[in-house]
């Protein structure tokens, strides 16, 4: 293999043209550069929350006044269901994923992502499960029994039409999507960092992202199963659900929230992981307590396993294995707390510079905290009782997507965007966006706690003038109008930044990360040698000396500029997964058409099963054959020479 | 027997407590019962807890960012700092430590008081949820003692009542949050929930589990009455029908006989079995229609049997095109079903 020394000047034009996916409409569908796939995540799950957003506002609109009449309960079913499965399925998570995609390699010092070609498909099946669960709305029969689906009302006999065999299809397409990728970002972690990045000089983002995934890897079968199981019994008679045949309802619930709980977990994780790599960025100092906050990152992801039951307090189970998960879902608030407590001793023990991804990051650890003790409120039994599909739970929920989910990443857009694109976003209309959506979102919000205390059950398409909720729900229709109005500006800023921001440089935001060693926007082999690591902030050697986390005294300085070039077609170092020695020289693979069309197939069959149309089921199916027997076909490596 | 609608008004129970924005007859934080007292005070624990966490960490944030006013420096300058580990061990670890184990036994203490009543039951109600309206079963000794009827449920103020909870459709949720917390009501299960009013009163509920199209419009209502008034009421509820008394009446009866609503409903004593929809033996001593979304009144009735799909669209009860003057004999008959 070959050796470490130094290498002068590194022949980019040929790193360039290997790694540069060619133009045209080939380059397009063919390309697995995850810096494109990451971007195309980004910008698909941001239509995903625009187009839940809007369903929102509509709901909002119905419930502004008592005994509105603006939609039919069939029509307001239907919204609050795909409002749900939007956000929780199509944008939380792929947005999240976008940005590990995007930065992952570029912060690990890799190439690319450990299976390029398995990441373009990750993206297409998603694109492509969007849009199929988005054909049901188009045609009217979108899914209408809620995001967590209880059984029996999503069985044939109270549910005829197709609505929720586009719900059992799409949510198993997208868990394609969603597993291989988890995979793909496990490979990445295990296989593809910088010679010396052990695991101790992680950024904590990355720590979020791999527990994030593995979390997804076990959770998603329990989804896969229950929606399988929900297809089958409406398709073919099976009973998996029906009591009077036999099955159990509960059984919806136990699979639906073995999944369920994790995945809050897996969207929140990695975006409380991009928030622990801003604030040591805007606070001049590395993050505190970096050990502990790693830890509690992974002690979540396992704890979140034990709890699901907290959902299914009132289903009259036993009070000893409701202690258990009461006492279990109170614990999992000690590791947020550990996270929280690490963010505010950096603001305080560091000197924060207020630019907007600071105050959006500052506005999500006090919406983090409300979300979090509302989630304790809920894991105390009795009270559960009372609050529990209420607004109450209405509202924690939203604390917890949007406080936890949507302001990090509207920080993170403001912190990795001038990397993406070279240019700054602007930071006039980022306070504005800023001030818009902190004040929209506590005065839309929070009030639903009020009308959740005060006995408004979710999910009603309207009530009486005499429950007395209207006043309430009048805030929380302004406050969510206020809050939409900052989403555009935020989206507005994102353009203006597209065609007139300032130019970024490097590392605008003088940040310690490996990330912004390389020029904005990044060219397409990332590096043009391979860096070697020797501490957490390698940009901050300079400053912090031997000072700086992660470093071993003796071991010397990290060499972002200087290192192994790797120009023999697609190559990078493959790594050991703990202290990241190099082990192999990795031939990544060429770009390809088969994610794209395998997509494109699974698709096809996914309308075949739905309507029925068993021919394009098949058809489907052999297209999927197809593709993965042409995929998996052996072929000659580029170079012709093994490392 | 007193009519029932003249109670609601000026009760103590929940539906007099106006709270936070004005009267809510759902509050959770207002409540009567026994073990719904319990809970909120389990509640009001939380929320005050809750409240003062909020409030210690946005003032921190506050204060770092005041701070941070004070002393500038170059955007580019970075410092090592010291550890900080100090703060984690404390706010993150034992201060949130002591609090969510306080949180705890609280928990597990409320729960196992509110598990079952002290005393055995006064009584068991059989409640039935269908989409969208409750059924309410009293069973006696014998059939001529069963009492049937929807969306209202007696119980005898200072004596504890065990619930049973069955469906055959859907999963709803029995909810009274004045007097109890949630109990899902699952098919193939019966679920079990008591509750003791301590005061006489009228206590409002819905349904908690969001159950089909019309998950808006089910709501029903808890009545604590004196153990006497309990008793008689149990004894007329049992009676059959009265029998038509004037012309109008009767031909009210032979409508409800004659146009189609005996196949769903019954009127014990006229022959009527019907047991799509709720009993209507003694449908003028309720204070609700359609699952409380109506006062019960005869304009209401009519308006009701007439157009019911519009009031509450997808519900198994149809709009009636009757003449008017059917209408009126039938409205008029029903309300004399005390």
């Amino acid at each position: 293999m070959a050796t470490l020394a130094p290498i002068a000047t590194a022949p980019l034009e040929r790193l360039h043209d290997t790694w540069e996916a060619r133009p045209g409409l080939y380059g397009i569908l063919a390309t697995v550069d995850h810096k494109t796939i990451g971007k195309r995540y980004l910008v698909t799950s941001l239509i995903f929350l625009v187009l839940g957003g809007i369903e929102a506002l509509i709901m909002r609109a119905q419930l502004t006044h008592a005994n509105a009449h603006l939609l039919s309960p069939g029509a307001y079913d239907q919204l609050f269901t795909m409002h749900g499965i939007t956000m929780i399925f199509w944008y939380a998570s792929p947005v999240l994923s976008g940005f590990s995609n995007y930065i992952w390699p570029l912060m690990l010092g890799s190439r690319d992502m450990a299976y390029p070609r398995v990441n373009a498909l990750s993206y297409w099946t998603f694109l492509a499960s969007g849009i199929f669960i988005y054909t049901a709305l188009c045609i009217g029969q979108a899914p209408n029994a809620g995001w967590f689906a209880y059984a029996p009302m999503t069985l044939r006999p109270f549910d005829p039409g197709l609505n929720m065999d586009f719900y059992a299809l799409g949510l198993i397409f997208l868990t394609v999507s969603t597993t291989i990728g988890a995979i793909n970002f496990i490979g990445t972690v295990m296989k593809m960092r910088a010679p010396g990045m052990s695991l101790n000089r992680l950024p904590i983002f990355v720590y979020g992202t791999m527990t994030a995934s593995f979390a997804a890897v076990f959770s998603l079968p329990a989804l896969t199963v229950a929606t399988t199981y929900l297809y089958f019994e409406r398709h073919f008679h099976m009973h998996f659900f029906d009591a009077a045949q036999g099955g159990s309802p509960l059984l919806w619930q136990h699979l639906f929230w073995m999944f369920g709980h994790p995945w809050v977990y897996i969207i929140v994780l990695p975006a409380m992981g991009m928030v622990s790599e801003m604030v040591p960025t805007f606070c001049r100092r590395p993050l505190v307590a970096y050990p502990y906050v790693a830890m509690s990152t992974i002690a979540t992801g396992i704890i979140g396993f034990g709890v699901w039951v907290h959902h299914m307090f009132a289903t009259g189970l036993p009070g000893v294995s409701m202690s258990f998960f009461s006492g279990a879902s109170i614990i999992i608030a000690i590791p947020s707390a550990i996270a929280v407590f690490a963010w505010i001793a950096t603001m305080w023990l560091g000197t924060p510079v207020w630019k907007t991804p600071m105050m959006f990051v500052a506005g999500f650890v006090v919406r983090f905290v409300i979300g979090g003790v509302s989630g304790v409120v809920t894991a105390a039994v009795p009270f559960d009782w009372q609050v529990t599909d209420t607004y109450f739970v209405v509202a924690h929920i939203h604390y917890v997507l949007i406080g936890i989910n949507v302001f990090p990443v509207v920080a993170a857009f403001y912190y990795w965007m001038p990397k993406m694109t070279g240019r700054m976003m602007s930071e006039t209309l980022g306070k504005w966006n800023f001030w818009t959506m902190f004040i929209g979102f506590n005065l839309g919000f929070f009030p639903m706690h009020i009308s959740g205390l005060l006995g408004m059950p979710r999910r009603v398409y309207t009530y009486p003038a005499s429950a007395g909720w209207g006043s309430v729900n009048l805030i929380t229709t302004i406050g969510s109008a206020v809050f939409a109005v900052g989403v555009l500006l935020f989206v507005i800023n994102i353009f203006v930044s597209l065609r007139r921001g300032a130019f970024a440089g490097s590392n605008p935001w003088h940040a310690g990360t490996l990330e912004w060693a390389m020029e904005s926007p990044p060219p397409p082999y990332n590096f043009a040698v391979i860096p070697i690591i020797r501490s957490r902030l390698p940009l901050w050697e300079d400053q912090l000396g031997d000072e700086t986390p992660g470093m071993i005294p003796g071991e010397g300085h990290s060499h972002v500029s200087e290192g192994v070039v790797l120009a023999e077609g697609r190559e990078t170092f493959g790594t050991s997964p703990l202290e990241a020695h190099p082990l192999h020289v990795l031939h990544m693979p060429e770009d390809s058409m088969f994610p794209f069309l395998l997509a494109v197939a699974m698709l096809g069959t996914a309308y075949g099963l739905v309507f029925s149309l068993w021919w394009l089921a098949i058809l489907g199916g052999i297209g999927m054959l197809a593709c993965l027997i042409g995929w998996l076909w052996p072929r000659h490596l580029v170079t012709g020479e093994r490392a | 027997m007193p009519r029932l609608s003249r109670r609601l008004a000026p009760s103590a129970g929940a539906l007099g407590s106006c709270a936070l924005a004005g009267c809510t007859p759902l509050n959770v934080l207002a409540h009567d019962g026994v073990t719904g007292s319990r809970e909120t005070g389990l509640g009001w624990f939380l929320v005050i807890v809750s409240c003062a966490v909020i409030c210690i960490i946005t003032i921190l944030v506050l204060v770092a960012y005041a701070r941070s006013r004070k002393r500038r420096t170059r955007d580019d300058a970075v410092f090592a700092g010291s550890s900080g580990v100090p703060w984690v061990m404390w706010g993150g670890v034992v201060i949130p430590g002591i609090v969510l184990l306080l949180t705890f036994i609280f928990t597990i203490g409320t729960l196992d008081a509110v598990a079952a009543p002290t005393r055995s039951p006064a009584a068991t109600v059989k409640v039935i949820g269908h989409q969208w309206w409750w059924e309410v079963r009293y069973e006696g000794t014998g059939p001529s003692h069963t009492v049937v009827t929807a969306n209202e449920i007696h119980v005898p103020v200072g004596q504890p009542v065990k619930l049973e909870l069955t469906t055959n459709d859907v999963i709803h949720s029995f909810w009274v949050p004045a007097l109890a917390g949630k109990t899902d009501i699952i098919p193939g299960q019966t679920n079990t929930t008591w509750i003791e009013a301590r005061h006489t009163g009228v206590f409002g509920g819905t349904c908690g589990e969001y159950c089909g199209a019309q998950h808006a419009h089910m709501q029903m209502r808890v009545i604590a009455d004196s153990p006497g008034d309990f008793q008689k009421w149990l004894a007329d509820e049992a009676a059959p029908a009265a029998k038509p008394a004037d012309p109008t009446a009767a031909d009210g009866l032979r409508v409800f006989m004659t146009s189609g609503c005996a196949n769903c409903h019954t009127i014990r004593g006229t022959g009527s079995g019907g047991g799509v929809g709720p009993d209507l033996t003694h449908i003028a001593s309720r204070t609700t229609i359609a699952a409380g979304t109506l006062p019960n009144t005869q304009a209401n009735l009519m308006g009701w049997i007439l157009a019911a799909q519009a009031i509450k669209p997808g519900s198994d009860m149809p709009s009636m095109p009757l003449p008017s003057r059917d209408l009126q004999s039938l409205a008029a008959y029903l309300e004399t079903l005390r």
